[in-house]
């Protein structure tokens, strides 16, 4: 799917912490990866391989201690040019539902009147109808899920970085947001990056899959998917995807051991 | 709703009635002088005859402890706001905070009367030293722990320093904030009436003072009541308050009782 030159482009980043005794703890190593206009892109890995580092570094939140983050929209790397998803769905309890999802346009400063309404509009879609004025508390997992996605898709970004969305959920939720977010994302008109350890959902929602190595993390295979769109459940079943789910698992194991 | 309630305080009733009834008993039974111990019935009407001037002195302590109450806040909030915004206040004022709790302020009061003599100004003073500690430590508290990621998530759509305060932090402040309050608020009332001991024209301190140097001691108990009441009613206050601009806190400890 992807046509012209890429929306995000990561060369060489490294990222280092310093530790007790003077010495550092390399938390990623010379990550490369390109994420084109429109792709869907997973990043797999082993628990605390950096993934949620390298997400934070694209959203701006910490420098890269090597290396160079290009976003095609803008050149300087400041944050609030790409749309983040943390892991958690971070609703603030003392928002309701729509103020919640507006956030991005009050902290920006845009029209909130018009966000407001753009995100009433999106309310149906999101399976969020007749929920505006609920407390967080009130919803349920996937709802809050499904509302922390609300709140990162109005930022209206070109590339939406998300952070194991679904990693809380039981498997059924799962599987239901997992089309559902297919569904959401062909209609939008942004990339994503997304950050999972499951090598199916991973498979199944992208056109591209990159596979980190442990920590220090780097990316060791970089599986274009080439599952013809729109993808159906069906799809999970077929000898290519058994293929591709072969290769992405041996590629993961053979670093584990 | 409103049974549950009940259920969960009755049993404290029961204790207080018992221990009333034991001292009507006692004091009756023992014909105990009433200049030592009246009895509760005793007070129950003292409090209602002098309760025409019993109004004015409550009235004259519930303004020193409010102005009081309100000029802690506004210190409060300035001091834990600086304190979260600048890590040089916070190792600066941080400890002395702390540690000036310990300081019994009450045994300041003389001290305020010498240096503002008997009017309003010490016992307000009074008032705002006792509730200022508790309600910076806990807001300050409740700044410092405030969810780090909701505030990166605020940082990372490009919120500035102070939206992260003002849309984050002062919002996850709030539970500590009100406990902090909570404390505060029954000690208004006290921190009032010692202010008044000292010497004053008015309020309930004084009033309690002139009985129990004239042994009238059903009224100094009356008045003790009415230092309780207060004391509860304003700590209650607070909580309806923060019931009302707060609800969202109380979901899960009201969730994890039934």
């Amino acid at each position: 799917m992807s046509v012209g030159p890429p929306v995000l482009r990561l060369s060489g980043v490294s990222k280092a912490y310093p530790a007790n005794g003077g010495q550092s703890v390399q938390a990623l190593r010379n990550v490369s990866l390109e994420v084109g206009r429109r792709e869907f892109v997973s990043l797999v890995g082993p628990s605390g391989c950096g993934k949620s580092t390298l997400l934070g570094l694209i959203a701006g939140l910490e420098e890269p201690t090597d290396g160079a983050i290009e976003i095609a929209t803008e050149a300087d790397g400041t944050p609030g040019q790409v749309a983040y998803m943390p892991q958690r769905d971070l609703l603030l309890p003392w928002r309701s539902l729509l103020d919640n999802a507006t956030l991005g346009a009050e902290v920006g400063g845009g029209d909130r009147a018009a966000a407001r309404t753009r995100a009433r509009s999106l309310l149906p879609s999101f399976g969020l109808e007749g929920f505006a004025d609920a407390l967080p508390h009130t919803l349920s997992g996937g709802m809050r899920q499904r509302a922390a996605l609300l709140r990162t898709v109005l930022l209206e970004r070109d590339i939406l970085l998300l952070d194991e969305p679904f990693g809380a959920l039981d498997a059924l939720t799962r599987a239901a947001l997992q089309e559902w977010l297919l569904e959401i994302w062909e209609r939008l008109e942004a990339a994503v990056l997304f950050v999972t350890h499951d090598v199916e959902e991973a498979l199944w929602l992208s056109d591209r899959v990159y596979v980190m190595t442990r920590r220090p993390g780097s990316i060791q295979l970089d599986l274009p998917v080439g599952l013809p769109r729109p993808r159906t459940r069906a799809v999970r079943g077929t000898p290519a995807f058994a293929a591709l789910k072969q290769r992405l698992l041996d590629a993961l194991l053979a670093d584990t051991a | 709703m409103n049974t549950h309630r009940v259920a969960r305080i009755a049993p404290a009733l029961g204790v207080l009635a018992v221990l009333v009834g034991a001292w009507e008993l006692v004091t009756r039974l023992a014909a105990v002088p009433e200049w030592l111990l009246p009895s509760p019935t005793v007070i129950v009407v003292e409090f209602v005859e002098s309760l025409p001037q019993l109004a004015p002195h409550t009235g004259r302590t519930l303004l020193e402890a409010a102005i009081g109450y309100a000029a802690a806040l506004l210190l409060a909030f300035a001091v834990a706001a600086l304190i979260d915004q600048s890590g040089l206040a916070r190792r600066a004022l941080s400890p002395l905070l702390v540690t000036s709790q310990t300081i019994p302020i009450f045994a300041l009061a003389p001290l305020l009367a010498i240096w503002f003599g008997f009017g309003i100004t010490p016992k307000i003073l009074i008032v705002a030293l006792a509730c200022f500690f508790p309600i910076a430590v806990s807001l300050a508290g409740g700044l410092r722990n405030a969810d780090p990621d909701m505030q990166a998530l605020v940082r990372s759509m490009g919120g500035s320093r102070r939206q992260v305060f003002s849309k984050v932090k002062l919002p996850s402040a709030i539970p500590s904030l009100l406990s902090g309050m909570k404390i505060a608020a029954t000690y208004s009332v006290i921190a009032a009436v010692i202010g008044e001991w000292v010497g004053a024209s008015q309020g309930l301190g004084l009033y309690m003072l002139r009985a129990s140097s004239s042994f009238q001691t059903a009224r100094v108990f009356a008045v003790i009541a009415v230092i309780a009441v207060l004391s509860v009613a304003l700590f209650l206050a607070v909580d309806v308050v923060g019931r009302w601009i707060a609800p969202w806190i109380y979901v899960r400890t009201e969730e994890a009782q039934t």
